[in-house]
């Protein structure tokens, strides 16, 4: 038998790889003994994507099958590169804000907090309490919209449509807030070096009140349509299972790990942006199992209800942003009265700020594990390198450890749980 | 056997003349047949029912993928008004091709292939200023505007386009079909005698 798995891709796309085992026929009647022969030794090679609706996005999966049987699969990555890492370099650094969202586009508060606090890490430059906590307001929202879109397309790759209309429906009020805070409903660019672009509208509060008081009756329905439904459950149960240490081994971080039964989370491992004053429990799993990774996920949502909900009872008041102003532009109101205003404003939007030259790593956790921003300067106005550890593309090497062995069917589920935003995985 | 049926086809005739008889004559049934019967060419009605069951292809790119769900998936804006909430996910059975994204260059042959796969008449919309033109990433990844690979109908701006603006896009392109003769680019194009085979 020839060494498949160490063949390269190019090799084995070939549509079918046909393994003679020598020169006995694949499959047919042993002469000697009139046996069947089993057909054990025929391997078909078959592409998953990039245009299929199950890998979310465009991954493709080189799966090498046995009947229905997965014995080897490879992610073949980059079909959505947009060289967006490269892209920053030739940016001002406040104007890569508006690049990094757009890798991971479910999470895109989370990039921009991560590449901003990683500038403020080498700016050595304070945020005020209240721009950390309407930055955790936000992230957390968008934990929870992309948590429910989350569920939206795994119920659908299962065939649970009506969590599809359920999950984006419920998504839509959060992207109502969005829309409020800042005007657009994806890639907002709220988040500024310094704090954040602007104080929250009147209103808002009560709005994302209401979306907190809302939101447990919906996962409870949620809960209600999947928790015992019986395909649900046979889909999910005891497929995908990676233990623990090996999870580790491989860098996968975020509810996977969590499934699994360990608690690492970035908000309680090494608190950033105030969320040490905030009351909440990181849930984790038993098995580490995909239902197990479906429970922690949803459980995660309540959770960033009760933080969302304590970061609006204890608001301070204050400014949104330093008052640097080397750093952030200047109210609006002082470029017709002060002199020195219009300067910077004109020095910021021009040439931009300069960063002291050194290098800065900064992780958070996104809503799919650790994500990290790896900003260096030389001293300019523009980033000399930034690079993002982004946890869709470490997750994604999960994929042959969880379908191996497995059935096809559970090849689709085990995309779905690991959760790939492939904008982040190719950047 | 013969004779059978044409005895059968002279009862259905019969019967015929006699619905439209009923208690009018003359002028009278004249005008109630006008009132009735809708004339039009074959080509209208038969754009009339594309535009009405434009089935799009479930193809998604990159971020205006999840504003291109939101229209489908979202309760909010129920793409079914428009005949084309059926996502199919085979080209062979789609009318409508979507690119929601960024279009890379290892892409690009790929969206091409699938274009080529779809049956005609089909239409594309290229969703996002990514899409359209590469938008704000100027750089060697990206391939500038997908229409330097394959024709499109619709341009819809935004980065990414609110769920609203693709709503507005399918009815331009709705109405763009109902307008025109033709049966897709090609003749609307003169472009007769370009086809590939994939």
């Amino acid at each position: 038998m020839a060494d498949v798995k160490g063949a390269s891709y190019r090799e084995r796309e070939r549509s079918i790889t046909i393994d003679t085992a020598g020169d006995e026929p694949i499959i047919g009647t042993d002469v000697a003994t009139g046996a069947d022969l089993e057909p054990e030794h025929e391997l078909m090679t078959i592409n998953l994507g990039p245009h299929h609706p199950a890998t979310h996005g465009v991954l493709r999966l080189l799966t090498t099958i046995e009947g229905e049987t997965v014995t080897d699969i490879k992610p073949i990555i980059g079909y959505v590169h947009t060289g967006i890492e490269k892209s920053c370099e030739d940016q001002q650094y406040w104007k890569a804000i508006t690049f990094v969202e757009r890798m991971d586009y479910l999470s895109y508060y989370f990039n921009a907090a991560a590449f901003c606090m990683a500038v403020e890490t080498l700016l050595e430059e304070e945020v005020p309490t209240r721009a950390q906590y309407l930055r955790v307001i936000h992230m957390e929202l968008n934990r929870i919209a992309s948590h429910l879109f989350w569920i939206a397309t795994a119920a659908l790759d299962i065939g649970a449509v009506t969590m599809l209309w359920w999950g984006c429906r419920d998504r839509d009020m959060v992207l109502d807030l969005f829309e409020m805070s800042s005007g657009q409903r994806l890639h907002t660019r709220y988040f500024q070096v310094g704090g954040v672009f602007e104080d929250i509208p009147p209103g808002f509060e009560r709005k994302t009140r209401e979306f907190i008081e809302a939101m447990p009756a919906r996962l409870d329905q949620y809960s209600a349509l999947l928790d015992r439904n019986e395909i649900w459950l046979r889909r999910n149960k005891g497929t995908g299972i990676v233990p623990v240490e090996q999870l580790l081994e491989l860098g996968v971080t975020g509810p996977l790990l969590r499934a699994a039964g360990n608690p690492w989370d970035l908000r309680k491992a090494m608190p950033y942006s105030c969320y040490e004053d905030f009351d909440f429990r990181i849930p984790v799993g038993t098995v580490g199992d995909n239902y197990d990774r479906y429970r922690v996920r949803l459980a995660e949502v309540r959770e960033s209800l009760k933080i969302v909900e304590q970061a609006l009872d204890g608001l301070p008041e204050g400014p949104w942003i330093t008052s640097n102003r080397k750093v952030a532009l200047p109210p609006r109101h002082e470029l017709a009265t002060s002199m020195e205003a219009l300067i910077h404003h004109f020095k910021l939007v021009t040439e931009g700020f300069r960063v002291p030259p050194g290098e800065a790593y900064v992780p958070i956790e996104s809503p799919r594990g650790e994500l990290g921003a790896h900003v260096v300067s030389d001293g300019g106005t523009r980033p000399f390198r930034a690079h993002f550890r982004d946890p869709s593309f470490t997750n994604l090497q999960a994929t042959s450890v969880m379908s191996e062995g497995g059935m096809v069917a559970d090849v689709i589920v085990a995309i779905a749980s690991i959760d790939p935003v492939m904008g982040g995985v190719d950047r | 056997m013969k004779r059978q049926k044409l005895d059968s086809m002279k009862v259905r005739g019969a019967r015929a003349q006699q619905m439209l008889r009923g208690d009018l004559e003359g002028e009278d049934l004249e005008a109630y047949v006008e009132e009735r019967v809708l004339l039009t060419k074959f080509h209208d009605a038969q754009n009339w029912a594309r535009k009405n069951a434009m089935w799009p292809l479930g193809f998604g790119l990159a971020c205006c993928a999840i504003e291109m769900i939101t229209v489908i998936g979202s309760p909010r804006n129920d793409l079914s008004r428009f005949g084309a909430e059926v996502i199919r996910f085979t080209p062979r059975q789609a009318d409508m091709l979507i690119i929601s994204g960024r279009v890379s260059v290892k892409m690009a042959p790929v969206i091409r292939r699938l274009y080529d796969q779809m049956l005609e008449p089909k239409w594309v919309i290229s969703m996002g200023a990514c899409a359209s033109s590469a938008g704000m990433f100027n750089n060697y990844a990206l391939v500038a505007g997908c229409d330097k690979f394959l024709p499109v109908d619709v341009y819809v701006p935004g980065c990414p386009p609110r769920p609203e603006a693709l709503m507005y896009g399918i009815i331009k392109l709705q109405e763009k079909v109902s307008g025109d003769e033709g049966l897709g680019w090609r003749e609307r194009y003169q472009a007769e005698g370009t086809e590939e085979v994939a």
